[in-house]
Order: structure tokens, then sequence, then C-alpha cells
């Protein structure tokens, strides 16, 4: 099932963790492919290791058995990794630095290119992403990371990935700490960036209501295992893993007894 | 029997520059016995200043702009922050918060965690009653009670923790709970056991009324009798829960029921829509409408003329051109 043109090849990969009678399997023998151009969801309950399959492919981490490639090639230089693989975190308090301002910080991100733009290209390059996420210019300028709301800091990380353009974006829970209003919000800039710049995105997250609404392709982890994949439509309407239906039960719908 | 009364609430907060910021405006509502109320509204809409007030508990720059708060007959207002610890919280009124990591001392093991609360609300209580008491108490709540009290809350999991922090808020029977968003850092299936462990204890008569605090309105549907949606510091729209998620009246009700994801099969085309704008600045006076800069039907008087709760359809809502 392997596909030479895969995005990410997955074959076997596994990640333990700790030694001898400690010893943590947090990723267990995962087989998958993720096609240039999807939107792949991994789902699953906290501690299902799905944050460390996505560590994995952002070259974090490195498979202690097995192989995960990306285009055809295991990991070795993230340097030159990440200019094609971006990550958008949970909480962007932590990803950005409280002493320095947010456009110092934007700028910053030109660093990790091969050939730095000139200084009116990246000004006018983070105008442009600023405005793409509905983030007047002048509404940051000089303002530190404390002084924004939570909404409008991960649409600052968002603004990150449209300047920097990656091919890949990998976003680990995007909208677990904001309100739903918010959360709608960042889904119509997610979906932008994919028709923009025609990204893959891999989506990882507890809730499988936004990843039925979000992906093309759902993979459901369970204990480091990914036990069911497939489209959304086949996933929802009828489930073959145990972990699957739960999941889908426990989530508390307004048209469906939640609690007997 | 009516516990807790809540008249023409109002709270500032008072910036170094001598500025208010109006963060709750105008809150009325009653709880009976065994009634849940859910509160709803985006972030920074004053929820958890809302919190603070029914407390009593006004630490500056919060200050009570006005009204009044009742917990079975007693007032909470003018009364020192000290005078609330000692005799209101963990009694009569108890808060749930948000982040249990953040709640618990990490230095610490849970029973000693536990027991402080305990031996500092019951002066002459010796060491080994303390501890019976908390072991009946933990035994309620489908944990392995031994594990989790000599454990310090890094070794537990997020629902364990979470299940802690409620045990311990909830050791002194309060009569009412205020839970601000115990569950939005959980994934689904933890979330369903901690508000099963929730409704337990409500079951056992533990505490008699519940304030849940969230964005998720699908939850509430399940959790809350009565649900009131919170907008720029004032309640929007309040009435049970059927009511609101079902036959919404208020404009910005009916947006936030619009921007809800649903996995519910067939539901994918129907796309969460944001609502566009932001919030009002609380810090300069507002005449009209809260609601109309971003109100998708405002009419041009709505931008200045004030708008009150006035009854429609056996619900509260502000506005006076909901249907």
């Amino acid at each position: 099932m392997l596909n030479k043109n895969s995005i990410f090849a997955a074959n076997n990969c596994t990640r333990e963790f700790g030694t001898g009678k400690k010893i943590v399997r947090a990723v267990d023998n995962t087989t998958f492919s993720i096609e240039s151009g999807e939107i792949v969801s991994i789902v699953g309950g906290s501690g299902c290791g799905k944050s460390v399959l996505a560590k994995m492919m952002l070259g974090l981490y490195k498979p202690t058995d097995g192989t995960l490639l990306y285009n055809n090639a295991p990991v070795t230089n993230t340097k030159i990794h990440w200019r094609e693989v971006q990550a958008v975190f949970q909480d962007p308090f932590s990803c950005f630095n409280q002493f320095f301002t947010i456009r110092s910080q934007l700028k910053d991100a030109f660093g990790i290119l091969q050939e730095k733009p000139s200084h009116k290209e990246i000004e006018k390059r983070i105008d442009n992403a600023l405005l793409a996420v509905n983030i007047k210019p002048h509404e940051i300028s000089g303002k530190y990371p404390f002084e924004l709301s939570g909404g409008q800091m991960q649409r600052m990380l968002l603004a990150r990935i449209f300047i920097l353009r990656p091919k890949v974006l990998i976003a680990d829970e995007p909208t677990s700490m904001v309100d739903a209003c918010v959360r709608a919000n960042i889904l119509d800039y997610l979906m932008k960036l994919k028709e923009e710049l025609k990204m893959t995105i891999v989506f990882v997250t507890h809730d499988i209501g936004l990843a039925y609404y979000v992906s093309d392709r759902l993979f459901i982890m369970h204990n480091g295992r990914i036990v069911e994949q497939g489209t959304p439509d086949e996933v929802t309407l009828s489930p073959r893993s145990e972990h699957t239906v739960r999941l889908l039960e426990d989530i508390p719908e307004i048209h469906r007894a939640w609690i007997c | 029997m009516t516990l807790f009364e809540v008249e023409q609430l109002s709270l500032h907060y008072l910036t170094r520059f001598g500025e208010k910021i109006h963060a709750v405006t105008d809150v009325s509502f009653t709880m009976k016995k065994g009634e849940i109320l859910g509160i709803a509204g985006e972030s920074g809409c004053g929820k958890s200043t809302l919190v603070n007030g029914l407390m009593g508990l006004f630490i500056p720059p919060l200050y009570p702009t006005d009204g009044i708060v009742k917990v079975a007959g007693e007032s909470l207002m003018n009364r020192t922050p000290e005078d609330i610890r000692k005799n209101v919280l963990s009694r009569k009124v108890s808060m749930i918060p948000q982040g249990a990591f953040n709640a618990l001392n990490p230095t610490r093991k849970i029973k000693d965690i536990a027991a402080d609360v305990i031996a500092a609300h019951m002066k002459d209580i010796d060491r080994k009653a303390i501890h019976t008491r908390l072991r009946e108490r933990f035994d309620l709540f489908g944990m392995n009670t031994e594990k989790v009290l000599n454990s310090y809350p890094i070794q537990l999991t997020a629902g364990e923790r979470q299940r802690s922090v409620i045990g311990i808020s909830t050791l002194l029977n309060p009569r009412m709970v205020i839970a601000d968003e115990p569950t939005s850092a959980l994934d689904v299936s933890t979330q369903k056991i901690v508000i099963k462990m929730i409704f337990n204890l409500l079951e056992k008569e533990i505490f008699s009324t519940m304030i849940f605090i969230t964005h998720e309105l699908p939850l509430l549907r399940h959790v809350a009798d009565t649900i009131a949606i919170m907008y720029a510091g004032e309640f929007v729209e309040l009435g049970t829960a059927e009511q609101i998620i079902f036959d919404p009246r208020h404009p910005y009700t009916k947006a936030l029921m619009g921007a809800m994801l649903s996995a519910e099969a067939g539901q994918k085309q129907k796309k969460p829509t944001a609502i566009e704008g932001a919030p009002p600045n609380l810090a300069k006076p507002i005449t009209g409408c809260r609601f109309a800069e971003r109100c998708p039907v405002a009419k041009p008087q709505c931008h200045h003329t004030k708008q009150n709760m006035r009854i429609i359809a056996d619900r509260q809502v502000r506005c006076e051109y909901a249907q």
C-alpha cells in the first residue's frame, strides 16, 4: 500500500520511551501513508500517542523501530526539514517568547529559509500574512504576546505559516484552547491555507467532530496503534473499531441522549 | 425554596489609570435546590469575573458596582476577603477551577492538600478522623482511592486530577458549587466520566446547586437545566436548556449555535460560521445594544437604544426585536 509519491510513509513505525521494565510504547507498529494535498486527522483520547506521532513527523523524535519516511527519505537534518514541514501547537503563548514583540518574532521566522529575502520584502510578506488572518498590521505593532487574546495569538501562529509557506502543516490541537466562535474562525483560516498554498495538513485532535468536519481521511488511534482509518463518512457512519464507537458516543450531541 | 439569589449585579475593574472597566452589568437570576445553571459565552465576556462576584470575593482591582448576591438568605456583599474565605468559601459556595494542574500544589500529595482544607475549617478534629473522612469521600469517585490519595498531582492522569480537584472543593458539603470550565482541558471520554461524577455528587446531596460555565453549548444541553447566554458582561438570554438550544430567540444565541460543530451523520454540509467582528470595549460607556455592531439583523436604532430584558416565549431575552 506504500505509494512512491507519499509525503509521509510509515512502515511499522514504533517509538518507545524508557528502558527495561519501565518501557512505554507510545507509538506501536503503525503503518500508513499520507498523500500530497490531503488533510489527514489523527484522532484519539489523551495519552494515545497522537502527539508523539506528530513530533516524529516533525523530526523531533526518531522512531526506535521501523521507518518514517518524508518524501522517500528519513528525516536527518531538522533545519532543512522544517523549511518544508511546519507546526501549529495548542498553546500559542508558550510558542512565542514573552520578551520580544510579536512582529520581531515573525521576522525571526525568516531565519529558517535558505535565502533571506530583502528587508522590504520581509516587511511586505509579514503585512500580507497578517491581513490573511484578518489582523491589521498596526493592531500588533509594538505589542508583546501577553497583550493579545488567545484567539489572536493562535492567528499569529497561523500568520507565521502564511509567511513560511511550508509544504506540510502539522496542527497539534490548534483549537482546544479557544472558544467555539474562535474555533470556527481558525478552521476557516486553515482551509484558506490549504487552498492558497496547496498544503498537506496533518490535524491532531481529540474531537472527532472537528476531525470529521475538516479532513479527507481519519486515523483513529488507541494505545499507540492506529485502530481504524478511512474517510470521515466511513469512520463515523459505520465504525468498525470499538474505540471509534466510544469516541463517537462520548461527544455531547444535542439530538442524542448522552448520560443516562 | 430559593437557595441562591442574584439581583442586578454589576461589577467593575479599576485600572491604574483610574479607568473603570464594566466587566459584568445587570445580572439577575435565582436558583432552586437541585438546579444546574449553565452559563455560556465567548472568551472575555465576563464569565470568570461573574464567578468571583458570585462568591462575594472582591479582591482589588475588582469592585462591586451595584446589586446583591444572597446564599440561603445571607448577603455576600460588603464583606472582607478574609471573612469570605473563612465563612463562605468551601462551606457555602465552592469553586471548581479551570486548570486542575494550577490548582494543586505540585510538591504535596493529594491527601495532604485535602486534609488541609478540612483542618483549616474545623478546629477540633484530629488527624485520624480527617483521613477516615477523606477515604469515605474519595470512595464515591470511582477511582483507586489509596493510589490517588498517596500520589503527587503529576503522577495522576488529567481526569484523576480534575476529579480530585472536584473532590477537594466539595469536601465540606457546600450549598453551591461554581464550576468554571471544569472539563474544557479534557478529552471527550474523560469529560464524560467527570460529568458523571458531578451528577453522582448532586444526587447524593453533597452539594445542592451548581453553576456550570463553559463555551460548549452541546455539553450544556446535557448538563444544565437552565442556560444563560452571556455577551459583553450582560445576560442576553435566559431560559430552559431546551428553549435555548432548540429554539434560540436572541440574535447572539442564534449566531453562537451556528458556530457549533457536529459529528452527527449528514451534518457535514452544516459549516460552522464564525461571528464577524469583536465585542465592544467595556471601558467606554455603551449607549445602545452591545451586540449591535455584530448583529446580522441590527436596525439603525439598535446602536443607540439600550436593550432591557423582556419575556418572549417563556424566557428572558435582551432584544426588543426578537420574535
